[in-house]
């Protein structure tokens, strides 16, 4: 199934790196990825294909290391935003 | 590729991890009509086993559904075919309510609705039986809601049976005297009951209505107060009310998902989505806040009942287009205990039982959640019901007493719920009687509006 994942929070350095290589390790595959700086925040919004890992493990595993790196990362199925935003 | 821009997906992020968005109840309302028995035991029975394995997978499903979504689904319940005509040749009501209780607890759901009667007209002898035994049945179980439905804008209101609701709430508040009346959450009195409600405790399966059929009801007052304060103060009430048809187009739109999700995973029929801003104790989620945001000082101010029309109208008209079937009651809820806002505007005197009781005629259903007096008489609470009946009967719309008399308390206590249900405090009562116009009986006749054939 499609993902959207949010990262959000103070910007430094290997966000990027620390996200991705997560979702690699998953076996997620990103599609689209899209990343700013507002206001020295980052915000980074990725398109992922999640394959068969349940959208509850990544969410574990997000949180985790949304800890550690200091981000709050939210993985959202893609159909909650075509239903909110899409007639 | 995303197909959303940055905002949208921010907004909706946020709507959930901060403003408390969520789907408030996934209801499956199941027929008992092939449940009933050649005795009360018998029926209880089949009763029983017809939910354990109809409903059986419906917490399970639910949390799988929020896990895919990510969106919390807080309640899981059923609503049931009134249980007045389930036993009306069987009897053993408090049985039947037992065996309802006992379902409820075996598929681990919040609570069970449909111990209901619809005595509107006219109340036969097994209908009476089945009122007589609310107060015991409600007092003895515990996720088990109890709902009589007293009047309509079609058939006028019944007052033998409004009479008789008085006396039940005060002997259900007595039997839960220990808890402070909280018996009388679980009881809920109607006039123009709606047969596809899925929200506690007014919720059952109406005799219209389908075997198994998935309604859900979704919430969301924090994401509409928010949207009003990221709005401004400048922006006029167009603006305000365009605004909140917006906001409630999206939360709707996340209660048709989830209903349309749930009904094919359960085999069951999709029925309605019911946009209804139903608060939480929890600050921040709070339709007295969302009143407030519009330009109030408090709930209860001047100009209350004008915000709050404006406030559900919007949400309807947002939600309609949102979901194949929008029902249930579909706007405003005004519970005091369960509201932040309002336990606040109670306290500081700002709102009164008497403009709750404008605030009625505007909102989705009735007075709802409020604690009066013990020492209140049945009579004064009957002629309270009958008030919001008359309301409810010449405007065409539903209105609902929930009212909890709490034994040994007075103006200036509190009482404690709990959970959902949240604290009230004891609001005064008007001290002068209704008592010889309560003694009257009879049927207030059906207005001339009703004449629409």
């Amino acid at each position: 199934m499609k993902a959207v994942v949010t990262v959000v929070g103070k910007d430094k350095s290997g966000i990027i790196a620390h996200v991705t290589s997560f979702l690699a390790e998953k076996g997620a595959n990103v599609e689209d990825i899209s990343q700013t700086i507002l206001q020295d925040w980052f915000v980074m919004i990725m398109l992922a294909d999640t394959g068969d890992t349940p959208l509850t493990d990544l969410r574990k595993g997000a949180e985790k290391l949304g800890e550690k790196i200091g981000v709050n990362i939210s993985i959202q199925h893609e159909d909650i935003f075509t239903a909110m935003h899409r007639i | 590729m995303l197909s959303f821009n940055k905002n949208e997906i921010l907004e909706t992020i946020r709507m959930i991890d901060s403003e408390n968005l969520d789907v408030r109840t996934v209801t499956m309302a199941l027929s008992l009509f092939d449940c009933v028995g050649r005795d009360a035991d018998e029926t209880a029975d089949l009763v029983y086993r017809k939910i354990v394995s109809r409903a059986g997978n419906l917490v399970k499903v639910s949390n799988e559904i929020a896990e895919t979504y990510g969106v919390p689904i807080v309640n899981k319940r059923v609503s049931v075919t009134p249980v007045s005509l389930i036993g009306a040749r069987v009897g053993g009501y408090e049985k039947l309510c037992k065996a309802l209780d006992s379902a409820a607890k075996e598929i681990g759901i919040d609570f069970i609705g449909g111990y209901s009667a619809l005595v509107h007209k006219g109340m036969t002898a097994f209908e009476r039986d089945f009122i007589d035994s609310i107060p015991a049945a409600i007092a003895s179980t515990q996720k088990v809601c109890a709902s009589v439905n007293v009047g309509s804008t079609r058939s006028g209101i019944n007052m033998d049976a409004v009479r008789l609701m008085g006396e039940k709430i005060k002997a259900l508040a007595e039997r839960t005297a220990s808890t402070g009346g909280s018996g009388c959450a679980k009881l809920v009195v109607f006039c123009n009951a709606v047969e596809d409600n899925p929200f506690m405790a007014g919720a059952f399966n109406g005799p219209g209505e389908g075997d198994a059929v998935i309604n859900v009801g979704v919430s969301g007052p924090g994401v509409v107060s928010c949207a009003l304060r990221n709005l401004g103060k400048s922006a006029d009430l167009l603006a305000v009310a365009e605004e909140i048809k917006r906001t409630a187009f999206k939360i709707t739109r996340v209660g048709q998902l989830v209903a349309s999700e749930a009904a094919k995973r359960l085999d069951a029929q999709f029925g309605i989505v019911d946009l209804s801003l139903a608060p939480t104790p929890k600050v921040g989620d709070s339709v007295a806040q969302i009143l407030e945001e519009m330009g109030l000082e408090s709930v209860g101010a001047a100009g209350t009942t004008a915000c709050l029309a404006i406030l559900n109208d919007a949400v309807k008209k947002g939600g309609v287009m949102a979901s194949s079937s929008v029902g249930g009651l579909s706007g405003a809820f005004i519970p005091v205990s369960e509201d932040d806002g309002m336990i606040r505007a109670v306290r500081r005197g700002a709102l009164t039982l008497e403009k709750l009781e404008a605030m009625t005629c505007v909102c989705s259903v009735g007075l709802d959640m409020i604690a009066v007096p013990g020492s209140t008489s049945a009579a004064t609470l009957s002629a309270i019901i009958a008030d919001e009946c008359a309301i409810g009967m010449i405007n065409n719309k539903t209105t609902a007493v929930r009212v909890i008399p709490a034994p040994g308390k007075d103006v200036g206590d509190e009482v404690e719920f709990g959970g959902l249900l949240g604290r009230a405090p004891v609001m005064p009562v008007n001290p002068y009687s209704a008592a010889e116009f309560i003694a009257r009986g009879g049927r207030v006749p059906a207005p001339v509006h009703s004449l629409k054939n």
